[in-house]
């Protein structure tokens, strides 16, 4: 079905990318269709208005985000862009079973890394990934945390780059954050355009914080009452992500609480109630595995509980994730995701990576040398956008500099193709334009299953052309719809 | 509930209550200077900053009492550490770190005061604008009381806030009285003059109680009568025992949750009868100041007991 769209025509062409609201002939996808019409009916000057009320909207409830480093703007707001993510059912489908397959795989491999490490011993994983990387937590070996779970929430980060082309770019096991503004995002535009709600095409989200919940009682060791106690560990409210701990520990009904709240009594970590000191059975912690405890790992922390690695080996709580997670966040084993994926699960991975070549090797290395005009090269140990080179937007200078950098440490580095990542169109002053988009799925994992919440948190680059998604480097997001068949 | 948390509340409430506080005084102490010659109002000036404690502090920056610099001075000056802007700051933070302990209602109240209040006071303000200033910081504090009273769970939480809420609040009328005592007093000099009514009428109107005490008393005026209205009449919502009797209820309502009693509710309970047994005349007998004073101290004693029986701190 071809359809025209007096908004869709105005919108600034999209280049060579794969735009997801338009066909390259300057049609509406059969997704987008609804959203089009509607979008044709508003009067001309909504858009202020709109965007004035969004604004106004975000300030009020208090989300905000605090960029590192920027002391005036210290509660600033991650731009919101109002035209949704449009993703089919037949769509999700697909990824949600690739996400699934990937996610099982993920826990089955960081438990034999803690135990007999049987993927090292078959040769398909070089054992210097992880033998002196920080992440790799030595505290872990032989231990197995409650209900067998280590990655209670993952966030997948998924890019696509054409019509049934969707690609794993990262995985997100240790903390991912984000899903706060998945759910205001939905309430934002629930509250703002009733009426695209109308139907109930679109599959909901608001229950992620109840599902959350119940996945993390779940996971609550034998210790645990009935009604398992669960608390959200936060470092306090100057956190960059501290909207999103109080937001998700009160959608949940569990304690909030920071480091000074809990103390190790009777071989359980309590917290300090007006009544007196109460048992805590699972802690969904947001602090690094680095600060969790002062007597196992850094002495300096003020933000953990001095002694909770002792009860969590005995099993007298659980941690979510379970710290030593943090190793499949890791670039260098990312780029062996499609032979852990097989070798665990026994089948073909459902998503592909980006190609990824590994800089620690010889052959790679050179051909990356030859290409870095071309590609994007990555710190195996970064994130959020920091610490990377992106090839043909980078100056002559920057090159220089970033060679020297990979030349003096070559294994610190893997590097990927630069992608034609797929678009979305945002609403700008002179209208919709299209932008790079990603999406970061939220999973959660206990011994009941993997559940999935439909859709996920898009991040949009705010910037024509640019590739930067991440809210630390500018970057804004979108609701994100699954529609129902 | 943690320890913390509810340490949060409670301050959360009584910085809200203090800066609705402030609002009052500089709103009657600004009409007041007004009427009165500029020697007068200096004294006007100096009085407000006295009640709030902050004439030391004032005294090290400025030598002379202008209106707006005191007026600023109290709502948003930096060397003021007591000052409004801050105090609803703090109110918002400690909102932010018990987000999880009240309701959105209560949240955006707290949050959207602050942020107007903040835009306000982004300049020094002004006397064309100090009437919107002080406009705002009292109905955001409404706003904040309404949404608790409407959405919030009758539960320690709630009890809490209540609790924060009446220590400041009997702390202020109980320093507004200390500060303008002589004016009650009896003196052959001023009995019946005009200048007394005037500031009679200034201290009622810094604490909200002008219009219930002329609907009491048919227009008529006479100090004792304020004094025993503002101290003993337990239906007007600032009295010293109307907030007794109220944060003896919320304590009351704690032993109850909680199902033991400690030091901070036996002290309530003392206060309360100590103050149900006084009268006015006694008082006066026995000096006004001397009474005042052992009731703020009381008053925070009992507060100090409430944040030892429900572990405010480690």
């Amino acid at each position: 079905m071809l359809q025209c769209s007096k908004a869709a025509e105005r919108m600034e062409k999209p280049d060579s990318h794969f735009d997801e609201m338009l066909f390259p002939d300057g049609s509406v996808r059969p997704a987008y269709d609804r959203y089009c019409d509607w979008l044709d009916n508003q009067e001309d000057g909504w858009f202020k208005r709109k965007h004035f009320e969004a604004e106004a909207f975000f300030r009020r409830t208090g989300i905000t985000f605090n960029v590192y480093g920027a002391a005036e703007a210290e509660e600033r707001l991650i731009p919101f862009d109002m035209v949704p993510r449009i993703i089919t059912a037949q769509e999700w489908r697909k990824l949600s079973r690739g996400i699934e397959q990937r996610v099982r795989a993920l826990n089955a491999f960081i438990h034999d890394l803690y135990h007999r490490q049987e993927i090292i011993r078959s040769g398909r994983l070089p054992q210097r990934l992880f033998k002196d990387n920080d992440a790799w937590l030595p505290q872990m070996v032989g231990f197995t945390p409650p209900g067998g779970v280590y990655t209670h929430i993952v966030g997948i980060d998924l890019v696509r780059t054409g019509p049934d082309e969707f690609m794993v770019l990262e995985d997100n096991a240790r903390t991912p954050s984000g899903v706060s503004y998945m759910l205001e995002n939905r309430e934002t535009m629930m509250a703002m355009f009733p009426e695209l709600f109308k139907g109930g095409q679109i599959r909901p989200v608001s229950d992620y914080p109840r599902r959350l919940a119940k996945s993390l009682a779940a996971c609550a060791p034998d210790c645990a009452g009935e009604k398992p106690v669960v608390a959200v560990l936060t470092p306090g409210i100057y956190n960059s992500a501290y909207y999103e701990h109080a937001f998700l520990a009160d959608q949940m009904g569990a304690e909030l609480v920071e480091g000074s709240d809990l103390r190790v009594e009777d071989g359980r970590v309590q917290m300090r109630t007006t009544r007196g000191f109460r048992p805590v059975d699972v802690i969904y912690r947001r602090i690094d595995d680095e600060y969790l405890d002062p007597l196992t790992f850094n002495p300096e922390s003020m933000l953990g509980v001095p002694g909770i690695m002792d009860v969590y080996r005995a099993g007298g709580i659980t941690i979510a994730n379970a710290p030593g997670t943090g190793i499949c966040d890791d670039k260098a084993i990312y780029s062996f995701m499609p032979e852990i994926v097989e070798f665990y699960t026994g089948e073909k991975p459902l998503l592909p990576n980006v190609p990824t070549w590994r800089c620690a090797e010889k052959d790679s290395f050179a051909y990356v040398l030859d290409h870095l005009d071309e590609l994007v090269v990555k710190e195996v140990h970064g994130s959020g956008g920091y610490g990377m080179l992106i090839g043909p937007t980078a100056s002559k200078r920057e090159m220089k500099v970033f060679r020297k950098k990979l030349e003096a440490n070559p294994q610190n580095y893997i590097a990927q193709p630069t992608l034609s990542l797929s678009t979305v169109p945002i609403l700008t002053r002179k209208g919709l334009a299209p932008r790079h988009v990603d999406l970061r799925p939220f999973v959660l994992v206990s011994p009941e299953g993997i559940d999935i919440t439909p859709g996920g948190l898009t991040r949009v680059a705010m910037k024509k052309g640019s590739l930067v998604v991440n809210s630390s480097q500018g970057g804004g997001t979108k609701d994100s719809w699954v529609l129902d068949d | 509930m943690l320890g913390r948390t509810a340490n949060g509340i409670f301050w959360m409430f009584r910085y809200l209550e203090r800066a609705e506080n402030i609002a009052r005084l500089v709103e009657a102490g600004f009409r007041m200077a007004l009427m009165r010659g500029a020697d007068a109002a200096s004294e006007e000036w100096r009085s407000v900053l006295a009640t709030l404690g902050e004439q030391a502090a004032y005294d090290a920056q400025y030598d002379d009492y202008d209106a707006m610099q005191v007026c600023n001075f109290v709502l948003r000056d930096k060397a003021n550490p007591q000052n409004a802007l801050l105090l609803l700051e703090n109110a918002r933070n400690n909102a932010r770190m018990a987000r999880s302990s009240v309701t959105t209602e209560v949240w955006e109240a707290v949050n959207e005061g602050w942020m107007m209040v903040r835009d306000l006071l982004a300049r020094p303000a002004r006397e064309n604008n100090l009437g919107l200033v002080l406009g705002t910081i009292r109905r955001q504090s409404s706003l904040v009381r309404g949404a608790s009273y409407g959405t919030m769970l009758r539960n320690d939480i709630y009890h809490f806030a209540r609790a924060g809420t009446f220590i400041e609040r009997a702390d202020n009328t109980a320093r507004i009285l200390d500060v303008k005592y002589h004016l009650l007093l009896p003196t052959v000099a001023h009995v019946g003059s005009r200048l007394d009514t005037t500031q009679w009428d200034g201290v009622l109107r810094s604490l909200g109680g002008d219009r219930a005490y002329r609907w009491l008393n048919a227009g008529r005026m006479d100090a004792r009568g304020i004094a025993n209205f503002l101290m003993m009449d337990a239906r007007f919502p600032r009295s010293l025992v109307f907030c007794l009797d109220q944060l003896l209820e919320n304590l009351d309502d704690l032993v109850e949750e909680y199902g033991e009693e400690g030091l901070s509710h036996r002290l309530a309970r003392e206060a309360v009868a100590r103050l149900a047994a006084a009268d006015t005349d006694a008082i006066f007998d026995m000096g006004l100041h001397e009474f005042l004073i052992r009731f703020i101290s009381e008053n925070h004693e009992i507060a100090s007991a409430i944040s030892a029986d429900y572990r405010f701190v480690d």
